[in-house]
C-alpha cells in the first residue's frame, strides 16, 4: 500500500517537474519554436 | 488617335511581350515546339506510368540575375514570374521566409490530411470502441465459466517476499500512469464525437484541455517506470523450456492442474513483452507527438519494409510511401499511437482482470509484496524452491529464514 500511494505522490511530481522543465528550459511553446520575428519577409 | 488605334497598340505590345517571355524557354531540343512546356510524350509517358524527367519544370524557376531593372517593362518581376514561383513552390526550391517557421509551414498543399481524418472519425473510433468493450465482455464471460482461480491446497499461514517495495513501487508507478493516460488518451479521442454532444463545447473544452495536460506530462512518470520495470524483471522474463511447457498445457486454466513456473509463468511473460515492446512503441509515437515534426519514424521506417518487400507480401507489387511531408508522418504518428494503445489496453484489462478478481492471493504480491506460500507453490512451484534453497542457504549462514 505504501509503495502504490508513494508512487502516485512520485507520478504527481514527475509531471509538475516535466511540465515546469519543458515550459522553461526547453522553448516547449508552439510561438517560441516557430516564429521568427515580427515581420514576414522583409527584416531578414 | 482613335481607340481602336489604341487598341491595337496594347494588342502589338502585348504580343511583343510575349514574344519576349517566349525566348526565355529553349529555342530547341525535345520540348522547342511547345515553349518548353510538356509534351504529348510526357503526357503520355506519365500515363503509362513511366518516368518522366520533370526537370523542365522543377528548374525552371526564374532567374533573378538575369532580370530586367526595375524601371524595364516586366523589371519589377525580379526575374521569377508567377508561374516560375509557383513551380518553385511545388518542387520545394523557393526560398520562403514567414512569420510561422515552423518545420512544416512551407508545406502548403498535403493531400493525406482526409483520408487520416475520416479513418481517425470513422473506423478507428467504431471499431477501437467496440474492441474495448468486447474485451471487458469476453473477460466477464470467462469469469462467468472459470470463476475465480481459488488456492487449490490447504493455506499455509506462512509468506514469502515476491516483490521489493522497490519494484512494487516502480509498478505502481506505471499502472497508475498508464491508467491515467489511458482515461486522458480516450477523452481526447472519443471527446468530439461522445462528450461534446452530451456536455456542450464549453465544459468539455475545459476538461479537455486539463485533460491533455495530465496526458502530455504523466507520460514522462510513465516512461520512467517503463525503464525501471524493464531492468528489475527482464531477467526473469527471458523465454525458456518451462514456458513451451506451461503454454502446452493452457497454462493449467481449465482444471489442467499447475504446470510449473519460474518466478514468472509464460502468460506473464506475455504480457512483460507486451508493456514493453507496445509501450516503448507508444512512448516513441508519443514523443513524435509531444515535439511535433522533430522526429521522422515513419518514411524511414516504410522504405526499410519496403525494402524487405513486406507491403507485397499483402498485395502484389505494393510499396509504402517512403516520402512524407512533415503532416504524414504526424498523422501516422497519431493513429500508431492510438491504435496500439488500444491493443495495450485491451491486454491490461486481462492483466487486471487476473491480478485481482480473476485470481485468489495474486493481489497481495504487488499490495504488501508478500504471497501465501501455498499460492507461491501452486503458481510458482521453481521459483518457490529456489527461495526455499536460497533461505536455507541464508539460514545456515546465521541470519534471517523465512518469515512466519
Ligand atoms: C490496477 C491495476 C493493476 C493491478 C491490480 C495489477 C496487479 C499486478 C499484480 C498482482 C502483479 C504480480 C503478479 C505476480 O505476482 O506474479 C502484476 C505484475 C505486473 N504488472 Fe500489473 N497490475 C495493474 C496494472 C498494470 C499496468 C497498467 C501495467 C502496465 C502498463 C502493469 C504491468 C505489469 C507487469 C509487466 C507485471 C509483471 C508480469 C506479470 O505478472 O504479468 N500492471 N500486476
Amino acid at each position: 500500500m505504501k509503495a502504490m500511494l508513494l508512487a502516485v505522490c512520485a507520478m504527481v511530481v514527475i509531471a509538475v517537474g516535466a511540465n515546469f522543465a519543458l515550459r522553461n528550459y526547453a522553448g516547449f511553446s508552439a510561438q517560441e519554436r516557430t516564429t521568427v520575428g515580427e515581420s514576414v519577409r522583409l527584416d531578414r | 488617335m482613335t481607340i481602336l488605334q489604341q487598341m491595337l497598340r496594347v494588342f502589338v505590345l502585348i504580343l511583343f511581350a510575349g514574344g519576349a517571355l517566349a525566348q526565355d524557354g529553349p529555342a530547341d531540343g525535345p520540348r522547342a515546339a511547345t515553349g518548353g512546356a510538356q509534351t504529348l510524350e510526357d503526357i503520355l509517358a506519365r500515363q503509362a506510368r513511366q518516368p518522366v524527367d520533370d526537370g523542365f519544370r522543377r528548374e525552371a524557376t526564374g532567374d533573378p540575375d538575369a532580370a530586367a531593372p526595375v524601371t524595364a517593362p516586366l523589371g519589377t518581376r525580379g526575374g521569377a514570374s508567377d508561374s516560375d514561383l509557383w513551380r518553385a513552390l511545388r518542387y520545394d526550391s523557393a526560398d520562403v521566409t514567414t512569420r510561422n517557421n515552423g518545420p512544416a509551414a512551407t508545406v502548403l498543399i498535403q493531400d493525406g490530411g482526409m483520408w487520416w481524418l475520416r479513418f481517425r472519425e470513422g473506423p478507428l473510433l467504431g471499431y477501437g470502441a467496440w474492441f474495448l468493450i468486447g474485451t471487458l465482455g469476453v473477460l466477464a464471460l470467462f469469469f462467468l465459466l472459470r470463476g475465480r482461480i481459488r488456492i487449490d491446497g490447504e493455506k499455509t499461514g506462512r509468506t514469502v517476499t515476491r516483490f521489493k517495495a522497490i519494484e512494487r513501487f516502480a509498478h505502481w508507478l506505471l499502472a497508475g500512469s498508464f491508467l491515467l493516460l489511458g482515461l486522458t488518451g480516450l477523452i481526447s479521442l472519443f471527446g468530439r464525437k461522445y462528450l461534446i454532444p452530451t456536455f456542450g463545447h464549453e465544459a468539455f473544452s475545459t476538461f479537455a484541455i486539463g485533460a491533455k495536460w495530465v496526458h502530455n506530462n504523466v507520460s514522462w512518470a510513465f516512461m520512467v517506470a517503463l525503464v525501471m520495470i524493464f531492468l528489475f524483471w527482464v531477467i526473469h522474463n527471458l523465454p525458456d523450456r518451462t514456458d513451451v511447457k506451461w503454454l502446452l498445457k493452457g497454462g493449467g486454466i481449465f482444471g489442467g492442474g499447475h504446470p510449473p513456473a519460474k518466478k514468472f509463468n509464460a502468460g506473464q511473460k506475455l504480457i512483460f513483452w507486451s508493456v514493453i515492446l507496445l509501450g516503448g512503441s507508444i512512448s516513441l509515437t508519443g514523443l513524435a507527438l509531444l515535439f511535433p515534426f522533430e522526429l521522422h519514424l515513419f518514411a524511414p521506417t516504410f522504405q526499410k519494409l519496403n525494402d524487405l518487400g513486406v507491403p507485397g507480401w499483402l498485395q502484389e507489387g505494393r510499396s509504402w510511401p517512403a516520402a512524407l511531408t512533415p503532416q504524414e508522418e504526424m498523422q501516422y504518428a497519431q493513429l500508431w499511437h492510438a491504435i496500439v494503445s488500444l491493443v495495450l489496453l485491451a491486454i491490461i484489462f486481462g492483466h487486471i482482470y487476473i491480478g485481482t478478481l480473476g485470481m485468489e492471493g495474486a493481489y497481495d504480491a504487488m499490495g504488501s509484496g508478500e504471497v501465501e506460500e501455498q499460492w507461491a507453490r501452486e503458481h510458482h512451484s521453481l521459483w518457490l524452491d529456489e527461495v526455499k534453497a536460497r533461505e536455507a542457504g541464508t539460514d545456515r549462514a546465521g541470519t534471517k529464514g523465512a518469515k512466519a
